[in-house]
């Protein structure tokens, strides 16, 4: 007995024993952490990094969110899949909604008079009969056709942990009225809608709707009672939004989640008292008319998404942009979607498992994280990129995309040294532009994802004319064999000299010139890029001082304008120059009027040119307006101009219809996997070895067997 | 005995509040209520106006330890401290700052938290207790030696290491096991396997190290002395003597740990996905979610407490000669 425990050799071959009676249990691989033979369906498996904060379709704006939320809530328009630039078309809607611009009085403003004049302006959105919502309890009827769910008490909520311990569900139909229900949800205060301030803005009443909803205080609102007055159902299908003034990027909004239907029912049956102590939430459990509905949401394990057997049936796009087809974007064009099952997200926070399992074929998706870019990536003789050898044996593929996304150097235009519209601050700005080496920045901490930025918009947006001369900053670049190329140090240290700061040097009081970098975090990273951005202010003499801090303490700095020069970020909401060319208009200035103009820039004439330029369509007066929009920038230079990251995801071959899309999130449902394909390779991908078990069990026993021969003589041994 | 519990039960009182004003003035030292509401609220577009509101509605808008306008105790009841304070006594743990019941998340966590820490923590004292008494029964021999320097290195090695070495080998490499991953039931074997063995493992260095030094203390014993002149074998001297002898330490350390195998372990669940308290806690830090900061702070505390306390009572049984009094 005690010799058996002794040896320890038991150790190792009890563990194979154990891992064999383990995989005896389950078929096919022993490391699938799916369900044995999961992988032959037409499931999506995927992982998430971070978990969604809400799910409220009010309340949720961040892509970990809207990854989950577009599949399920619909508003009335959407982003065509395959067609760029990015084209608006109808989801829910029938067609998308015309702006009809309004005089002050509520009548037609005559066609001659620009849109920009419009008092009010109103879109009518008319929606498509028979769309379902999901089977939910909150519309659950019983015989006697009231709500089943709607009058909770203790004893019924006893037993119930989540949505699906409900035994009845019920579905109806999509109208107008749940489209006007979730836009008073976005206004009212309780609910802490990210957008309400902007939408109070322009939709008529919301605002007042706002102040009625907070007089009440803390006694209950049945919004359904409460009227909107720029937000009316007309009829069962069709509904319309009256703005004040012009704001021809609404319609944008309305592709959002924001905009989603809710009906009137899931609010009644979550605010039911017992429902938020069991976590049964609106925040937690979506109820939308999409083609999939959440059916398991633990976001701390894994979160999956079910086909919505109401969906209302939609086909894949039939046309896409040049080159769509020959790409293979079309092969199923006309094809009903959506063709996955189910898709399950599982959670994974380290970057190590999450792509030892997508090599192992157990995740369809990936990103590539900067530890595995030389395994997954590299560039060929000529600069191309391309997978690595690895990689492409696997058949995995790679898309890249440019992200609607610019990363700037901004400065604070109120500071005394940096800002302000003289040529003197307006020259170091410049100098300072030339020599922060974004192509090397990008090369060395961004593994060459990312493109220089030549203003603040993003290559794909209209009026960036990316790869023009027009389009280029030639107050930062030269153009030079039909490609821009960055000034070089000399003529930075030039326009410093202008500035009256000639080798770093203040000609005013003899002072060597002292600058300020207000940085987010201070870790190993981070630490890195600091000291970069050290060297190239070195390069002109000056001197950087970095001031770390966290990320909270830096937005209240950035909000009492106490940052001098900084680093931050911005992602489109919408495919329009106005999303980007507004964070330098003068009025959304952030310390006097806590908008998103972090730089605080103000220029008149670039105001003015911003408040036609939004009600101008796409086309050559727009884009000459922009110009001059961007020059005037330039040439000011309240940002030094960053760049725009590129997205590069992974796939494995199995997976179809991945076309790279940086706007839109409801794509699942075009995404097909070859299931066979997948359980061939992952059969082929994952076979255990079990052999080194044993030997180590043999090498422990040679090990263990002098001891216990030892043991053995000591216990036989007579005593001296 | 009862007398004993009961001062312990008191003492823990000012304990509790003692922690609680810590994590408290931490926290807030760190992050004002202002800067809280523009993390949950977001980046774009957030107007003073919601964040106000959002404060509000969390009772985040009263002062932090001191309300100087208010009169009489609603000076002191009428802050933050006291609002998110005084319900933890009663094990109410309210809502997250992202609206979730705590108390339900607390107890549906601690389980997969349990499904680690438990078997690890039994195996890893089997295999700890029966190497530590091979090396002492082997004391001065090169088995011995070799044994503590191989136990020096195992516990100079990160456990980080441990954890991402064994999802390469064994999950990877070797393909016996998931990488990472959980599930319910009988299906959270497979993904139980490794976190387990790796928690062993890690644990091997130090374990076993420190039960032989503990062996080899009581080894040196008259009363050993006598056993064996007694004539008992060195089996039975070992098991039935040493062994029972050396148990008060090691029943310190490992009854002071039982209360908080609840807890979980932040890296391990971290790195393998799993759902239990340890991500809770680090998800909340990460989130910045002081409702949560604060209850597991509270609940780590009174866990401890606990500990302690199950670590007086198993004196006494482990020794008859120790009164608690």
């Amino acid at each position: 007995m005690f010799r058996a425990r002794l040896t320890g050799s038991w150790c190792l071959p009890g563990l194979s024993l154990a891992l064999g009676l383990l995989a005896a249990g389950c078929e096919g691989p022993w490391n699938n952490p799916h369900p044995a033979g999961a992988e032959a369906e037409d499931v999506l498996y995927a992982s998430f990094g971070e978990r969604p904060k809400y799910l409220d379709p009010a309340r949720s704006y961040s892509s970990t969110a809207y990854a989950f939320i577009a599949q399920i809530y619909e508003p009335p328009l959407t982003y065509h899949f395959l067609k760029r630039p990015f084209e608006l078309q109808p989801l829910t809607a029938a067609r998308v909604p015309q702006a009809r611009p309004l005089d002050a009085a509520g009548r037609p403003l005559p066609p001659e008079r620009p849109a920009g004049e419009a008092a009010y302006t109103e879109y009518e959105i008319e929606l498509r009969p028979g769309i379902r919502y999901q089977p939910h309890p909150a519309l659950a009827r019983g015989a006697d056709g009231g709500f089943r769910y709607h009058a909770l008490g203790a004893a019924d909520l006893a037993g119930i942990d989540a949505l699906a311990d409900f035994p009845h569900t019920g579905s109806r139909e999509l109208v107008a009225r749940d489209y006007v229900y979730q836009i008073k949800r976005l206004a009212d205060p309780r609910r802490h809608c990210p957008i309400a301030g902007i939408m109070a803005e322009y939709i008529v009443g919301f605002k007042e709707f706002r102040e009625r909803i907070k007089q009440r205080g803390d006694a209950p609102v049945e919004l359904r009672a409460m009227a909107l007055e720029g937000v009316q159902a007309l009829s069962r299908y069709r509904y319309r939004i009256r703005l004040r003034g012009s704001y021809p990027q609404f319609p944008y909004w309305l592709a959002m989640p924001f905009f989603a239907p809710l009906p009137w029912e899931a609010d009644a049956f979550y605010e039911q008292p017992g429902m938020a102590e069991r976590n049964l939430t609106l925040q937690w459990y979506p109820l939308g008319t999409g083609p999939y509905m959440l059916t398991e949401n633990n976001p701390n394990l894994r979160m999956v998404l079910e086909r919505n057997p109401n969906f209302r049936g939609e086909t894949y796009p039939e046309e896409g942009e040049p080159g769509d087809r020959a790409a293979g974007w079309l092969d199923d064009a006309g094809r009903a979607v959506p063709f996955l099952d189910r898709a399950v997200y599982s959670l994974e926070k380290e970057s190590i498992p999450r792509w030892s399992k997508f090599l192992q074929g157990y995740y369809d998706l990936s990103g590539i994280g900067s530890d595995n870019f030389d395994q997954a990536v590299e560039y060929g003789g000529g600069g191309e990129l391309g997978l690595t050898e690895e990689m492409a044996a696997q058949g995995i593929t790679l898309r890249t995309a440019v992200d609607l996304t610019v990363y700037y150097m901004g400065f604070n235009m109120l500071d005394p040294v940096i800002g302000g519209d003289s040529e003197r601050s307006r020259l170091l700005r410049r100098a300072i532009s030339i020599a922060v080496d974004y192509e090397e920045y990008i090369a060395i901490f961004a593994n060459d994802r990312g493109v220089p930025a030549h203003g603040p918009l993003p290559p794909q947006i209209f009026g960036a004319r990316a790869g023009e001369r027009a389009g280029a900053n030639e107050r930062v670049y030269r153009w030079r064999g039909g490609r821009a190329e960055r000034r070089g140090v000399a003529e930075a240290r030039a326009l410093l000299a202008r500035a009256g700061y000639e080798r770093g040097i203040d000609q005013r009081t003899g002072k060597p010139l002292v600058l300020y970098f207000d940085a987010v975090g201070a870790g190993p990273d981070a630490k890195a890029e600091l000291n970069w951005l050290r060297k190239q202010f070195a390069k002109l003499g000056v001197q950087l001082v970095v001031r770390a801090t966290d990320y909270n303490r830096f937005r209240d700095k950035m909000q009492k304008g106490t940052a001098q020069i900084f680093e931050w970020g911005w992602h489109a909401d919408y495919p329009d120059p106005e999303n980007f060319l507004f964070l330098l208009y003068g009025p959304n200035g952030q310390v006097r009027h806590y908008g998103p103009n972090s730089a605080n820039y103000a220029n008149p004439e670039y105001d003015a040119l911003f408040a036609r330029m939004k009600n101008i369509p796409n086309g050559p007066a727009r884009q000459r307006v922009i110009d001059r929009m961007l020059e005037l920038l330039r040439r000011d230079a309240p940002w030094a101009w960053g760049y725009h990251p590129v997205r590069y995801t992974l796939a494995h071959g199995w997976v179809r219809n991945r076309k790279p899309n940086t706007l839109s999130y409801n794509t699942l449902k075009y995404l097909r996997i070859d299931a066979a394909a997948r359980a061939r390779a992952v059969a082929a991908w994952n076979r255990p070895t079990v052999w080194p078990l044993w030997a180590a069990a043999g090498l422990l026993a040679l090990l263990v067997a002098p001891a216990v021969a030892g043991f053995l003589r000591r216990e036989r041994a007579r005593a001296r | 005995m009862i007398a004993y519990l009961v001062r312990r039960v008191l003492y823990a009182v000012p304990i509790l509040i003692g922690v609680n004003l810590l994590t408290f003035a931490l926290f807030f030292v760190v992050n004002t209520p202002d800067e809280v509401a523009r993390l949950h609220l977001g980046d774009k577009y957030t107007t003073p106006e919601q964040v106000q509101a959002w404060k509000a509605e969390r009772g985040y808008d009263r002062p932090l330890l001191y309300a100087a306008g208010a009169a009489g105790l609603e000076r002191f009841t009428g802050t933050i401290f006291y609002a998110k304070s005084v319900r933890l006594f009663a094990f109410d743990f309210g809502n997250s700052d992202s609206g979730r019941n705590i108390g339900r998340d607390i107890r549906q966590r601690m389980w997969p938290s349990l499904a680690i820490a438990v078997p690890s923590l039994l195996l890893g004292l089997l295999l700890n207790t029966t190497l530590a008494l091979l090396l002492a029964f082997f004391r001065g021999s090169y088995l011995d030696t070799g044994g503590v320097v191989l136990c020096v290195g195992l516990m100079s090695i990160s456990s980080l290491f441990y954890i991402i070495g064994g999802q390469y080998l064994v999950g990877k490499l070797l393909q016996l096991v998931p990488v990472s991953g959980y599930d319910t039931g009988a299906d959270a074997l497979k993904f139980l396997v490794l976190p387990v063995l790796i928690g062993v493992v890690a644990g091997i260095g130090s374990g076993t190290r420190w039960y032989r030094t503990l062996f080899l203390e009581e080894i040196s014993r008259d009363y050993v002395r006598t056993a064996r002149a007694k004539g008992l074998s060195e089996q039975r001297v070992l098991l039935r003597h040493v062994l029972r002898n050396a148990l008060i330490p090691i029943l310190t350390g490992v009854v002071v740990l039982l209360p908080l195998l609840f807890l979980g372990s932040l890296i391990t669940e971290s790195f393998f996905g799993i759902p239990g308290l340890g991500s809770y806690t680090l998800d909340a830090i990460q989130r910045q979610d002081f409702a949560i900061v604060r209850a597991m702070v509270f609940l780590g505390t009174v866990l401890y407490i606990i500990g302690l306390l199950l670590t007086d009572l198993s004196y006494t049984l482990a020794d008859p000669r120790v009164r608690l009094n």
